[in-house]
Formats: C-alpha cells, sequence, structure tokens
C-alpha cells in the first residue's frame, strides 16, 4: 500500500531536499524500514546502536504518536500519512559523577590502633585501601542494624570482625529453632533466648574489641530518628513491607545511608539508598504491593545459605561506604538469583517526584507504615467474628458435626503436617476451585499459622460462602493446643 | 554559516537570563538556502519541560516541535535550528548535546553567567554525528 512519509527539515538533505517520500508499506515499521533502506544515511539519525529508535525520533501516524498505538506495528491504511517528528534536548555535561560515595559525617576524632588491634587486623592494614587510615575509620565508624535474623547474621559478624567500632542492633524476637537453618549468628542452645542477647554472646567472642549496642525494642515511627541520629550507617535486615518503609523515610529524613538486601525463596536483591547522591527504595517501589500479595519468607521459604550472600554483600557496602573507596551500590539494584547462580544490576533512577526524597517531598515525618502497606490491627486470635480457635474447633468434631476442613497450604506443607480429613486447595488455586465447595457446607479454613487461611475466607466471603470461618493460628497451634503428634514448623 | 540579526539574538539572550538558573530552549526559524547557509527571521520559544535538573538540561517534546512547524510554515519559513542556553557552563556543546542533536539543525548555545547572559556560539552535527562542528555566526 503506498503511504507518504513526512520529513522534517533536519533529514531532508538525506533525501534529495524533498519534505515528503512515497513508500509501499502496511505497518510502520515496514515504511521506516523501506526508507532507511532506500537512504541509508538516514538510518544512524533515526536509530541507535541498539536497533531502536533513538529518544528524540516521534513517530507519528496523522495526529497520533505510534508510541500510544501498535508502535512498529501499527497498521497504515490508504491516505495514513507518517510523520518524523523531532524531540529537542540537550543540557550541560554534569560535573558530578553519577555513582558518588556518600560523604560520611568525619569522626570528632580518630582512635588511634592498640598493638592488640595492629595484630587483629593485619591482613587490612597491607592492603592500600585499608592500610592504618582505613582500619581507623572503621575503629571510629558506626553502624546500626535493623533485625538480628538472617541478614543480620552476616551482617553483624562480619562488621564485627573488620573491627567496626560501634556496632548497634534493634530486635525484639527471640530464637526460634526455625531460625536456625540461616540466622548463623544463633546456635541451637540458644533456642527460647532473645537474639540480642544471644548475637551479643557470639559477637563479643568474634571480637571483644568492637562495642555493641542493643535496642531491645520494635523499630517504630515514634523512635526511629532519635535511634537512626545515633549512628553514621543503617543496614537495613528486615523482612516486611512496614519497616523497609520506615527504615527508608527514617533514613533520608536523617540523611543516612541505607544499605538494603532482601531475600525471597532462592532470590536476593541489595542496594544502597543514600538519597543526597542517588534514589531512595521508595523511587525504586514507590507503593508497597497489597498486602498479602508478596509472602514473607515465614509464608514462602527462603533458602537457607541466601541471607549469608546477600548479607555479606550489605557488610561489604558497609565497609566500602566507611572507607570510601571503590563505587557503592548507589544508583544501582543487584539482582542474585541463587538457581542460575547469576548476578545483575539494575540502573535505578532517582525520582524527581518521589514524595519522600524529591525536591517537593511531601513527607516530613514518619508516618502510620502499617497502615500505609494495608495491614489491619492484628486481629486478637479467636476474637474476630469468623475466628474458630482449636479448642472449638475440637469440640465441633467430637460433637461429630458435618465440617469441611479446606486446607489452603501448599502441597509440600501438606507433607509436613495434615490435619485428618482436611481438602488440600492451594490458596493460589482457591478462585479456580470455588465449584469444588458447597456454599451450604460448614467449612473451617486454615493455613500455617492462620494469615493465608484469612485470605481465602475473604475471598469465599465474597463468593457467597457464608458458613465459614478461619482457624486462629493454623495449624501450628492445632499442634501445640490439640493434637502434639502434628509437627510444628 | 548562520546569520542572525542583532535583535533576535537579544531576544534569547534576555530569555537565557530570565530562565537562570535553569535552561532556557527554542526554535530558530527562517530559511536556508542550497549551499548550507542559513538565516534567522524570528525564534519561537520553547517551555522546558524536562522532568528534573532543569539546571542542567533542556527538552521539548515533538508537540512543540509540531506547533513551531506549523507556525513557520504559515510564514513560509522552516525550523533551521534550536537554541539553548547552558547555565554557568562555557558556550560548547556537551556530550549530552551530541546524542541528542538532529543533523542539518544549527544549534546555537548562549552561555549565562549567574544570570547574565554571556557567549554564543552556533555548532552543527558532523555526518558521522561523532562530533560537532563550529559553525560561523554572523549578526548583521
Amino acid at each position: 500500500m503506498p503511504v507518504k512519509i513526512l520529513i522534517p527539515t533536519p533529514l531532508r538533505s538525506f533525501v534529495g531536499g524533498a519534505r515528503e517520500v512515497e513508500v509501499e508499506a502496511h505497518t510502520v515499521g515496514e515504511a521506516l524500514q523501506t526508507l532507511i533502506r532506500r537512504h541509508a544515511q538516514l538510518k544512524k539519525h533515526l536509530y541507535g546502536e541498539d536497533g531502536k529508535l533513538r529518544s528524540f525520533v516521534n513517530v507519528y501516524v496523522n495526529d497520533e504518536d505510534v508510541r500510544y498505538l501498535s508502535q512498529a506495528d501499527t497498521p497504515l491504511g490508504e491516505r495514513d500519512v507518517v510523520s518524523i517528528v523531532p524531540s529537542v534536548a540537550g543540557g550541560v555535561d554534569s560535573a558530578a559523577p553519577k555513582a558518588a560515595a556518600p560523604a560520611l559525617p568525619s569522626p570528632a576524632s580518630a582512635l588511634p590502633l592498640s598493638a592488640e588491634e595492629i595484630r587483629r587486623y593485619s591482613r587490612h592494614l597491607i592492603m592500600p585501601e585499608v592500610g592504618m587510615k582505613g582500619q581507623v575509620k572503621l575503629k571510629s565508624a558506626s553502624v546500626l542494624l535493623i533485625g538480628a535474623g538472617g541478614l543480620g547474621s552476616p551482617l553483624s559478624l562480619y562488621l564485627a570482625a573488620a573491627g567496626v567500632g560501634r556496632i548497634g542492633i534493634v530486635d525484639f524476637d527471640v530464637v526460634d529453632e526455625s531460625n536456625l537453618q540461616r540466622q548463623i549468628i544463633h546456635g541451637t542452645s540458644d533456642v527460647g533466648r532473645p537474639k540480642l542477647e544471644s548475637a551479643r554472646a557470639r559477637l563479643r567472642e568474634v571480637n571483644p574489641l568492637v562495642q555493641i549496642e542493643t535496642h531491645e525494642t520494635r523499630l517504630t515511627s515514634e523512635n526511629a530518628i532519635e535511634l537512626f541520629h545515633g549512628y553514621d550507617i543503617v543496614a537495613d535486615g528486615t523482612d516486611n513491607f512496614p519497616t523497609r518503609y520506615l527504615v527508608n523515610d527514617a533514613c533520608v529524613l536523617t540523611r543516612k545511608p541505607n544499605v538494603y538486601g532482601s531475600i525471597f525463596r532462592f532470590e536476593g536483591q541489595a542496594s544502597v539508598f543514600a538519597t543526597r547522591e542517588g534514589p531512595c527504595y521508595r523511587c525504586l517501589y514507590p507503593e508497597p504491593p497489597p498486602a498479602g500479595l508478596v509472602p514473607s519468607c515465614a509464608e514462602g521459604g527462603v533458602l537457607g545459605v541466601l541471607p549469608g550472600i546477600v548479607g555479606s554483600i550489605q557488610a561489604c557496602e558497609v565497609i566500602k561506604l566507611i572507607l570510601g573507596e571503590g563505587t557503592p551500590l548507589v544508583g544501582r539494584l543487584l539482582l542474585f538469583d541463587a538457581l542460575a547462580m547469576s548476578f545483575r544490576t539494575l540502573k535505578l533512577r532517582k525520582d524527581p517526584n518521589c514524595p519522600v526524597c524529591g525536591p517537593k517531598a511531601a513527607i516530613r515525618t514518619l508516618i502510620d507504615y502499617e497502615a500505609f502497606c494495608g495491614i489491619e490491627p492484628e486481629v486478637a486470635q479467636g476474637s474476630g467474628e469468623f475466628e474458630l480457635s482449636p479448642a472449638e474447633l475440637k469440640g465441633k468434631l467430637d460433637r461429630g458435626e458435618d465440617l469441611v476442613l479446606l486446607d489452603v497450604r501448599e502441597p509440600q506443607e501438606w507433607e509436613i503436617s495434615r490435619i485428618a480429613n482436611a481438602r488440600l486447595i492451594p490458596l493460589g488455586r482457591l478462585p479456580y476451585a470455588l465449584g469444588e465447595l458447597s456454599t451450604a457446607d460448614e467449612i473451617v479454613a486454615f493455613c500455617r499459622s492462620g494469615v493465608r487461611s484469612r485470605k481465602a475466607l475473604q475471598l469465599l466471603r465474597e463468593s457467597g460462602f457464608r458458613k465459614v470461618h478461619n482457624l486462629s493460628g493454623g495449624i501450628n497451634a492445632w499442634a501445640e493446643t490439640v493434637d502434639p503428634s502434628v509437627p510444628r514448623y | 554559516m548562520i546569520r542572525i540579526p542583532k535583535g533576535v539574538l537579544e531576544e534569547i539572550r534576555a530569555q537565557g537570563a530570565r530562565a537562570y538558573p535553569e535552561e532556557c530552549c527554542g526554535a530558530l526559524i527562517g530559511q536556508a538556502n542550497g549551499g548550507g547557509e542559513k538565516s534567522v527571521l524570528l525564534t519561537r520559544p520553547f517551555e522546558n519541560r524536562h522532568p528534573d535538573g532543569r539546571e542542567r538540561r533542556y527538552f521539548a517534546g515533538p508537540d512543540a516541535y509540531r506547533d513551531a512547524e506549523s507556525w513557520a510554515r504559515n510564514l513560509g519559513l522552516d525550523v533551521v535550528g534550536i537554541y539553548h542556553s547552558h547555565p554557568d557552563h562555557p558556550a560548547r556543546p556537551s556530550e549530552y548535546d551530541r546524542e541528542h542533536a538532529w543533523p542539518w539543525y544549527s544549534y546555537l548555545i548562549l552561555s549565562v553567567e549567574g544570570g547574565t547572559a554571556a557567549d554564543v556560539t552556533s555548532w552543527v552535527l558532523a555526518s558521522e554525528r561523532d562530533r560537532f562542528d563550529p559553525e560561523e555566526l554572523e549578526c548583521p
């Protein structure tokens, strides 16, 4: 089909001065390819070396930018006119390098090294990038770790071993048997002990010359700013979105670099959010995912060695920031895939509309992060309208009531533990399996701890099921209070 | 060679000073003869629509261009070049300018130092896109 291409003035010299060129084509892509075949000189001006149209080249069909149609596949009909329309852009060369290391406040007094420290850190001291000067920087530095779990374990162990002078750790949990598969700072004899106590003992053993400060509290919007002010760098080893946004915002507000890491199953991420020089976590993820969409490690699992790798990367970035050596992960997101054993980095940009670090930032104080992430206040177990305690369920079963027990966990969890006569329909399959259930039945949904089954309940109720309950605390609570022969996990 | 009347150049200098510390930009409208000589008669200022960092970047999209082009066409003229300012930077094209440049156009660059218009130079992209060649600027 013959179509016209309008040529803008800067390109006319390549087509013999013509204002328009006629080509045979059925799509925009074909029309442009025919044009550059006929006028080869045009190619390098229209297309970059990657074979894509240059960013400042716009293509219109009649009055529509093809970006809003089907791009190169936009079909052409008779009398359609294709126009090549310039955008113009330019500017000055930036003097500042893109990934500058954030400037740390210089310590009030550089602390000299003792003979003992010189012996201990000799492998650092003989490297020109560290040396006596770098080791003194490490000794004079302070780092706050959020969480003494999977990421916090290698982070704190390596930072203590490296001689970071003051290490703060925030945590309020106790060591559970299920932590030991990855949280290598804690040992079997620590089960039931506060994580901070166990971590402090282990770190003292690793390096008694560094100061460990423990903050046994939940990090909140009320205490974060004051806590962060006391340290040079914050390293985020949290496992949930509300705390991650809280750490990010508090770091932006206190101007502390945020050395970020996160893990899930076989995949990890790391970056350095230092917002004077680069983007923050909100530039990357302006909004949290809908509550419950992204499972936590407790729900989805995590390869035990993964936090070892990602936490070590965070420790390395912390040390680089303190030394002021190398190129930090500022403006870059490192993606690690343990199954493929591959690392990739994505470039991150500072979002000019970022609500916390942008020039027109609307967030100037910390907010309610649970609400921001769409998490409702935890319903006390058994107190919700549809909640059923394990004892109540046992009573119903003992009375011979006709119940459908709906297990919404994954098949591999079914292998670990199960309740007799339950039907397994994993949560992800439930929307497609509603036809297998009857609204006439009384249904008790359960999962590992009661979180996923609450979502199942919501779905069932929205689909017209009325006689539905959620087993509070899930199969683990059932195992604890009713049937000790069922293993907890 | 590009010919720009003094009055037109003064308008561009005034616009550059007003936009400081941001960059200004616009279209040079006039005529070109076959020998590569251009004559500017008017300017059509663009709004700098760069989303951030207008202190060191300018951007005007296809709508602005189409507007300038049809305006020029109605007068029997053409867009023959683009002008922009470099706040607190020399009147020399940057690497970023080169990457985003169109061939044939004259790129007029105005240096604005501390809010006062300073040097003006003009450049044309080399056919290999690897550099800008300086262009003679005449102000009758």
